[in-house]
């Protein structure tokens, strides 16, 4: 799987796995409960060293968001949306705005943008209020 | 009480589009120049700091300029990084390191068309940005100091008009440069109505891409004697960094000045109050009103209407980016050795037309990354 992938970081091969059955994984620590996001190999908040990769429920809350004017990748189509998504659960995470357009503050739930060769990249979408 | 230390040469490389140099020719014709005002030679040089000049940087300058240094350092951090290394010169020279310390940088990433908003290739990889950051198409580094700005109106109400100040006022200043690349008129208006590249940025909200660089002498005052010019004292240098993935920013509202600067004022022994002239990083216009406020200039949340008041422009209370600043005068990839070339012409009081009247204090405040790094030198005429 790792080969048809194409990603050369074992670290990060758990979330391109979830990725790839569509589910959203962050770490979580075994000791303190923190839910942290990109993984390493102790915990930030109590550096316990046993973390778990725990499926989110894929919701969250736009914490800033920009629009881009430029465009910078053949599959994307300016203008786009890009924000900073707080999970429910805790981490702080990039991710593209598919639909509707966001502003701060909004809810919005975990969508999945195939690409070719590559596992699907999470992206959000308004939730419905 | 450590033994006091002087900023006693200084030179632009040559600016703009520069033709028929590489980036060590022009790093070794401001060395010249810095050297001659420092009273100087070149085998007097024998701490050495440049950031951004290729790998082992600072082994391929020492080669160039034909000298073996006791103290080296090619720290980087990023246009922060010149901010940072009179801090390290500081505390080198004060540990006995070395006593002349060079700081240096040239870049043509004007004339070599090297800027791209992609930041780097969209493929996949170990570096965990381009796994998760890239792949999304965020500008870089614009994209990610959006971010910051979107939110900083968010929760304070800062407006676009409040961010355009900052850039007409850095065009005031440039207008009283003949060196600046920028000079044409520019209003609120203007800022409000040019091309929007990474919302709420727009165009006028961005600096330059030019040719550039400089070099800096830091000293003892021993070696300070036979100076041309009048030394100007370093009172304070301080530095951190906060995060390099956006994501991983503690606050989005909150830079890494807001452990650089209360440490700087601290060394200096003096407040923002106290300050004539500042030198911010001004790469977008949001990176001048954070460092407003993580600076002390302002309360935090309140730098809007602070540069609102005209506060930044020729004849303000806090003079800024008193060149043209990396918005209007030169931005070559890292502007923080130019902020201390203008700091120390101003308190040298050389600066012509746009010297701020009996300015005794100046701060430059170095800012890299992707609003990420932090380096904050105060300086005064003694």
């Amino acid at each position: 799987m790792s080969d048809r992938m194409q990603i050369d970081d074992p670290v990060l091969w758990p979330y391109w796995e979830g990725a790839q059955r569509r589910a959203l994984l962050v770490q979580r620590c075994r000791a303190c409960g923190h839910h942290q996001h990109y993984p390493r190999p102790f915990c930030l908040e109590c550096d316990h060293d046993v973390l778990d990769w725990v499926e989110t429920k894929g919701q969250g809350t736009v914490h800033s968001v920009t629009t881009v004017h430029v465009q910078l990748l053949p599959e994307l189509k300016p203008p786009y949306q890009v924000a900073l998504i707080d999970l429910d659960e805790g981490p702080r995470l990039v991710a593209g705005i598919d639909g509707t357009t966001c502003a701060i503050g909004d809810r919005v739930a975990v969508t999945w943008r195939e690409r070719e060769g590559l596992p699907p990249l999470p992206n959000f979408t308004k939730a419905a209020p | 009480m450590s033994a006091p230390l002087y900023i006693t040469g200084v030179a632009e490389t040559p600016l703009g589009e520069v033709a028929g140099e590489n980036e060590l020719s022009m790093v070794a014709k401001a060395t010249r120049e810095a050297l001659a005002e420092a009273g100087l030679k070149r085998r007097d040089i024998d701490g050495l700091f440049v950031n951004y000049m290729g790998e082992e940087g600072s082994v391929q300058v020492a080669e160039y300029l034909g000298i073996q240094p006791r103290f080296s350092d090619s720290s980087d951090l990023g246009g922060a990084a010149f901010e940072a290394q009179v801090h390290h010169a500081m505390a080198a020279i004060q540990a006995g390191y070395c006593e002349v310390a060079l700081i240096a940088y040239a870049s043509r990433q004007r004339s070599r068309r090297a800027r791209s908003l992609s930041g780097s290739a969209p493929v996949m990889g170990v570096p965990i940005m381009h796994q998760l950051e890239v792949p999304y198409g965020l500008p870089s580094p614009i994209g990610r100091y959006a971010l910051i700005a979107a939110r900083h109106m968010h929760q304070y109400g800062t407006t676009r008009a409040q961010l355009a100040e900052i850039a007409v006022a850095a065009r005031l200043w440039a207008q009283k440069n003949p060196k600046a690349w920028s000079r044409d008129p520019l209003t609120i208006e203007d800022c409000l109505n040019a091309r929007p590249i990474s919302e709420p940025l727009h165009r006028n909200d961005i600096c330059l891409v030019t040719d550039g660089g400089g070099a800096c002498i830091v000293t003892t005052a021993a070696r300070a004697r036979d100076a041309a010019k009048k030394p100007i004292r370093i009172l304070g240098a301080a530095e951190s960094h906060t995060h390099w993935h956006i994501s991983q920013m503690p606050d989005l509202t909150v830079s890494a000045a807001a452990k650089s600067g209360p440490e700087a004022f601290a060394m200096a022994g003096i407040t923002p109050a106290d300050v004539d002239i500042l030198q911010p990083y001004d790469s977008f216009t949001i990176t001048v009103l954070l460092a407003l406020e993580d600076l002390g200039f302002c309360k935090k949340g309140e730098g809007g209407a602070f540069v609102e008041s005209g506060a930044l422009r020729p004849g303000g209370k806090l003079p800024s980016m008193t060149s043209g600043g990396g918005l209007s005068y030169n931005h070559p990839g890292a502007l923080g050795l130019m902020l201390l070339i203008e700091a120390v012409r101003q308190l040298r009081g050389e600066a012509g037309e746009r010297q701020v009247p009996d300015a005794k204090i100046g701060v430059a405040h170095g800012v890299g990354g992707l609003l990420s790094t932090a380096g904050t030198v105060i300086l005064a005429r003694e």
